[in-house]
């Protein structure tokens, strides 16, 4: 018989005992490496159709993809890296980090937190079979655009809008755990206005999860009685309209990518003022700027439409309101510059991630605001000036925040310290990639290049070569990431309890690795400063 | 080395020197050009280049600023120059500043875009209209004003798609039938779809509209000066969607009213054509010939060359059962499509003769042996 935390268990064949372990796990830490490993997991396999996407694009003419399969790759790239990279990579990120940073013992809803991890399994398993069926994956962008994706659908879409119910649910629920883990675990003490920012950004977070994606599970139930069962939201024939699928698609829709940001700006709230060794500028207008974002976020959805026939007064409403974000992520912006101003500041591997996090999310910030003005989006709209736009604050804002995050708590997770050269070195391999895939996807898009084209006009063609080179080099460079990762976890260094000479809040007065069970006891807070130093 | 020479070496040099700096500045700003929007040719398109401009430079001041600070930052404030941080961490004052500063950066973009957003959407008093209606894979013109209408479908060869030719100077963005337009005259676009949403634009001209089924929207645009113009379907439509270029040739007024005439008289002379073409019984071997061009133009991109198909999406014609099922349902099929599918109504776009030859062809290749042999009158009287 075995004894873990005073529960006595029969013992099992090391099978069962594995097996019992990750599909009954109840326990945060768990979960959370289970939602990372599936985000890693899924990296990989939306990075690979990526890398298969920036083949055929390397030369102009049809090399070695079908139009129709290259169209199912752009897809199932999208789906899989907001569906299943981004948003679990968060969710895990908050599983692991609130309870202790908030000093819990475990998320407030422990049963709803494994229920919610293993819908997804099912759901990408679902999503990703839609491939080797007839008539082959979805293959009308992630943003299914009726009637592409209703009438014209391949069978497969009924798959697709399963799989996207089953995300949305594993999405709703963890966000109401989060959301009453917050609301109701935090250690004596520490009020809303004293939580860390991670903690503020993946609350509000939360709540858009919460409130959007019911709207995306009603779009994707409009598109299946679309099809079988003979009403008519989206088709003109039988009195519907399409342009109500993007109404709705983006409601959803642009709340979602901010969904994919804002715990990214918690991360980097969280870092810089470590490795500056200085208290985060402007904590209370970091807050408001983030609630601002998310409120706004609600009234923006028509910016995508642009081009589809608003009427003017529409137009200007969402170009104004557009235009109005750039003031509180701005605020963000000035706030990070002004924590490093007269700080100390060290540069390791998370801190560089931050730091790249903070320039390129800006340069995507820029171009944002750009395609915000609606008579130069009638030039920018459906052009890869867009595709550079949103892979600027997804790669280097979402995929770098994660990344940071990693590196930040690695060691507090397994114990090592993660090879600091080796992390130099991906920073460095990937922000160069990164920059030289993406940035010459400005000059394609404002030279005329449409987005989602399996085929181009010789004049696309140097800068198209430039960028699929970039791209090669950025999915080999997350190869030595998986590495790093695995390395720091076989062995390593040792670390200390407070892993960073800078590093405040409470998950660093627990010993690394931390222990499976935590604040059994809530912790005093603000901790004091002998707390860290414990061995 | 007398002086007069010492100072012409000098000269040279300077005017080498010159010409060296005029070609770098020249390739410089050549390329600078490429890596840029486009200024077009219609003062729509030159003004938003140059609220494309100002928003550029702004944000690229910003970010000069900005990312300054940050580096100055980075290198003055390191450890080893600055061991002990401040403990600065809060300043209303510098909030309500940084907040205040953007809103009115804001401002000064948002009334130039709103001033030229109000000037596209006046789509009052044109002198011309063209319907536009998009549909997998191809364009249709209509001259509202007149009964002018045809396709415009892609003109690459699939060779050239396949790396088997050279590519030409226009790959991907020429057409069989260009949409011809005057010049010096306010031409309104009305975009619909016969099928799924598309998107019809031509960056020189700086006009993007949706295509949607069902729903009419407007543009419009005046061009000062004859020129062709390239652009390409912008919202993903599906398979061949990076296969749906658009051409505009603009053209004097006198040789515009020339085109409509010509126009005028090509449709009088096709429907004469159609007359003798039904009125004669075709053989076989003319049928097949004619059957096999319509087929590679039109049927190929879906059905495939050899009538393989592509899985189920675009059944095979190679033993399919239309193609040796019966004669009615094959013409039904060819002519009005076939609902929810990609499949199209041919009747529109082709001609009597051309219809019952790819019929014809159809049921006479691939394998395919009914012998069967269809009459362009079959098919008039099936309209």
């Amino acid at each position: 018989m075995a004894e873990i935390a005073g529960h006595t268990i029969p013992n099992r064949s090391p099978l069962m005992a594995f097996l019992e372990r990750w599909f009954l796990t109840t326990n945060h830490k768990e979960i959370g490496s289970l939602y990372l490993w599936l985000s890693f997991v899924l990296f990989f396999i939306g990075g690979a159709m990526a890398m298969l996407i920036r083949v055929e694009l390397f030369q102009p003419g049809l090399q070695y993809l079908e139009p129709l399969f290259y169209n199912q790759m752009v897809t199932m790239h999208g789906l899989i890296m907001v569906f299943g990279v981004v948003m679990p990579g968060f969710v895990g990120l908050a599983n692991w980090q609130i309870p202790m940073m908030i000093g819990a013992p475990d998320m407030a809803l422990p049963r709803l937190n494994n229920f919610s991890f293993w819908i997804l399994p099912f759901a990408f398993t679902l999503l990703t079979s839609s491939l080797f069926m007839e008539g082959g994956a979805p293959n009308f962008g992630w943003t299914f655009y009726a009637p592409l994706s209703t009438t014209y659908g391949p069978p497969s879409t009924d798959f697709f809008i399963l799989g996207v119910h089953l995300m949305g649910v594993s999405s709703i629920l963890g966000a109401i755990n989060i959301i009453v883990t917050i609301f109701n675990m935090r250690t004596e003490g520490m009020t809303l206005m004293k939580m860390p920012l991670f903690v503020w950004t993946w609350l509000i977070t939360a709540f858009l999860l919460v409130m959007v994606m019911p709207v995306l599970a009603g779009a994707v139930t409009m598109m299946l009685t679309d099809r079988h069962f003979g009403t008519s939201f989206f088709e003109a024939a039988g009195g519907g309209d399409p342009l109500l699928f993007q109404h709705v698609f983006w409601f959803f829709g642009h709340p979602e990518v901010y969904i994919l940001i804002l715990p990214g700006f918690g991360i980097a709230s969280q870092i810089i003022p470590t490795f500056a060794r200085k208290k985060l500028f402007g904590y209370t207008s970091m807050v408001y700027a983030t609630a601002s974002i998310a409120i706004l976020s609600f009234v923006v959805w028509g910016h995508h439409m642009f081009a589809a026939g608003l009427p003017l007064a529409a137009e200007l409403f969402f170009m104004y309101c557009t235009m109005l974000i750039a003031v509180p992520t701005g605020v963000k912006v000035f706030n990070w510059v002004a924590t490093m101003w007269r700080g100390s500041m060290t540069f390791e591997t998370p801190m560089l991630f931050a730091l790249g996090f903070v320039i390129l999310f800006t340069i995507g910030g820029f171009s944002g605001l750009m395609l915000a003005l609606v008579p130069a989006d009638f030039q920018y709209h459906d052009t890869f000036f867009v595709v550079a736009h949103f892979h600027y604050v997804l790669y280097p804002g979402a995929i770098f925040g994660i990344m940071s995050a990693v590196y930040y708590w690695l060691p507090k997770w397994c114990g090592n310290m993660y090879d600091e050269r080796l992390g130099k070195i991906h920073f460095w391999t990937a922000i160069i990639a990164v920059n030289m895939t993406f940035f010459p996807m400005h000059f394609i898009g404002l030279a005329g290049m449409p987005r989602r084209i399996v085929d181009y006009s010789i004049q696309f063609a140097d800068f198209n070569m430039v960028s699929s080179i970039g791209a090669a080099l950025l999915g080999l460079t997350q190869v030595l990431f998986l590495y790093i990762v695995i390395k720091a976890i076989r062995g390593g260094e040792k670390a200390t309890p407070q892993v960073w000479e800078g590093a405040e809040g409470l998950e660093w007065t627990l010993p690394s690795p931390a222990p499976l069970h935590t604040f059994e006891a809530p912790p005093q807070f603000p901790a004091p400063q002998e707390a860290y130093k414990h061995e | 080395m007398d002086n007069g020479k010492h100072v012409t070496s000098i000269t040279s040099m300077l005017q080498r020197g010159l010409t060296f700096l005029l070609f770098m500045a020249f390739s410089a700003a050549n390329f600078a050009a490429d890596l840029d929007l486009r200024p077009g040719v219609t003062d729509m398109s030159q003004r938003i280049q140059s609220l494309h401009h100002t928003s550029l430079i702004i944000c690229s001041v910003i970010g000069v600023v900005v990312f300054g600070l940050m580096f100055y930052s980075m290198y003055a404030h390191r450890r080893t120059k600055n061991p002990t941080p401040a403990d600065f961490h809060e300043s209303t004052i510098v909030e309500v500043i940084w907040t205040l500063i953007p809103v009115l950066i804001l401002v000064s973009l948002a009334v130039p875009a709103t001033t030229a957003l109000i000037e596209i959407e006046d789509n009052s008093d044109p002198d011309l209209t063209v319907l536009i209606t998009g549909s997998q894979w191809k364009w249709h013109y209509q001259y509202l004003e007149s009964d002018i209408n045809f396709y415009s479908n892609l003109a690459t060869s699939q060779e050239q798609r396949d790396n088997l030719e050279p590519k030409g100077v226009n790959y991907l963005l020429e057409v069989d039938n260009v949409l011809v337009l005057p010049t010096n005259k306010k031409v309104r676009f009305l975009t619909t779809s016969d099928d799924v949403i598309h998107s019809w634009w031509i960056p020189d001209f700086a006009v993007k509209q949706d295509a949607v089924p069902g729903f009419i929207n407007e543009a419009w645009t005046r061009v000062d000066e004859p020129g062709v113009f390239r652009g390409q379907c912008a919202e993903f439509c599906g398979k061949d969607h990076a296969f749906m270029p658009i051409v505009v040739e603009v053209q004097a007024e006198a040789d515009f009213d020339q085109w409509l005439e010509d126009q005028r008289l090509a449709i009088e002379l096709a429907s004469g054509q159609a007359v003798a073409d039904r009125a004669k019984t075709w053989a076989m071997a003319e049928l097949m010939e004619i059957g096999e061009q319509v087929y590679v133009d039109h049927c190929a991109t879906c059905h495939e060359l050899d009538g393989a198909g592509q899985g189920s999406t675009y059944p095979a014609l190679a033993g399919g059962e239309i193609p040796n099922g019966p004669m009615e349902a094959h013409i039904e099929q060819v002519m009005n499509g076939k609902a929810d599918t990609e499949m199209q109504a041919w009747a529109p776009q082709l001609s009597d003769l051309e219809i019952a030859s790819v019929i014809t062809y159809e049921r006479n290749s691939f394998g395919n042996e009914t012998a069967d042999l269809v009459q362009p009158i079959t098919i008039y009287e099936s309209r």
